[in-house]
């Protein structure tokens, strides 16, 4: 599911697409904005695991799929904001850099800039991702269809 | 809602947690024996460090914790970094106080499952100081001092309505500044 685009609140956007931007990817972009606030850890950056819940089908009863790494991170700039993330993987660089764009993202002040220069160019470029895999799974599949009517036909 | 929470958890929470566990198997194995905790941590008022030690080592989402009134500010603090369920008095495994409550209105356990009664965290002015309670009982070769100052007066026989109930009961751990010590139930408390 397009989680990205159907976040309901434009907080739950921005969250949603810094959890899947890599660390280095963050850092480029942030590189021509203004320098960042002074901060400080409130709690982590850690890592834990997370069980992914799995359906068969929009009927199917939910199953345990597996466990994939989270890491977590809670800022508090010097401005009194504070920022959260839960980002995949184990990259405790990227959580932290979420954490502090999310809290930096609550300013009105700096919001409209850091939505233009850093958020639209990671969501562009995660659309762009999916899509690509979207064709190519697409360019594999197999219309069981047409196989169902070929054995009645025979 | 858990609100605005401006102040962090332990630096380095697994060697926090583990040295904070240590302090209070110690404390529980000597009971009125006194032991650092909480040293470098900045909790929110009013909790001490100490207080704060002991809840972020203890309490999580599976050990339900009931605040009396004067803990209430610091609901966000423990929710947050705890990962606390809250529950009233009479539910809960680790109840935090910063005057000591009823201990009827905590759960003392049943017969046949003991453990489950409550642990009263509970925040005192001082220890070393104050009034002095001799401790004698299983963990105390011979007979110990222990001061505390904010205890209620009339502590020893409230203490004594609490061991009379072995091996139900709940235990106490006494918390003041970085310090810790801990009344398990089956501790006998005096008045020095």
């Amino acid at each position: 599911m397009d989680t990205a685009a159907s976040a309901r609140t434009p907080r739950q956007h921005w969250m949603a697409v810094l959890a899947r931007a890599g660390a280095d990817e963050i850092s480029r972009l942030l590189k021509d904005m203004p320098a960042l606030p002074g901060y400080r850890r409130l709690r982590g950056p850690d890592t834990g695991l997370v069980m992914l819940r799995g359906r068969a089908g929009g009927a199917g009863a939910a199953f345990n799929l597996g466990e994939m790494a989270v890491t977590r991170c809670t800022i508090r700039t010097d401005g009194g904001l504070t920022g959260h993330a839960y980002v995949a993987g184990r990259s405790e660089r990227q959580a932290e850099l979420a954490a502090l764009l999310d809290a930096m993202l609550q300013d009105p002040a700096r919001q409209a800039a850091l939505h233009t220069v850093v958020i639209a160019p990671l969501a562009n470029a995660q659309q762009r991702r999916r899509d690509r895999d979207a064709r190519k799974a697409a360019a594999t599949r197999v219309d069981f269809f047409t196989m169902a009517t070929m054995r009645s036909g025979t | 809602m858990i609100g605005d929470i401006d102040l962090p958890g332990f630096t380095d929470p697994v060697a926090g947690a583990q040295s904070s566990f240590r302090a209070l198997l110690s404390a529980m194995a000597v009971p009125g024996s006194v032991h650092e905790a909480g040293i470098g941590l900045t909790p929110p008022a009013p909790l001490a460090p100490a207080t704060a030690a002991v809840l972020l080592t203890m309490v999580d989402g599976e050990a339900p914790l009931a605040l009396d009134a004067a803990a209430e500010p610091c609901r966000g603090w423990i929710a947050f970094h705890c990962g606390a369920m809250f529950t009233d008095a009479g539910r809960a495994h680790f109840a935090l106080a910063l005057t000591c409550p009823d201990f009827a209105n905590l759960n003392a356990g049943t017969d046949e499952g003991p453990e489950e009664s409550c642990t009263l965290i509970l925040q005192v002015k001082a220890l070393g100081s104050g009034t002095a309670f001799r401790l004698s009982g299983p963990g105390l070769q011979r007979p110990a001092l222990l001061n505390v100052d904010g205890l209620p007066v009339d502590f020893a026989a409230r203490w004594a309505a609490n061991a009379a109930l072995f091996p139900r009961g709940i235990d106490i751990v006494l918390c003041a500044g970085t310090t810790l010590a801990a009344l398990p139930r089956s501790v006998m408390v005096e008045n020095a």
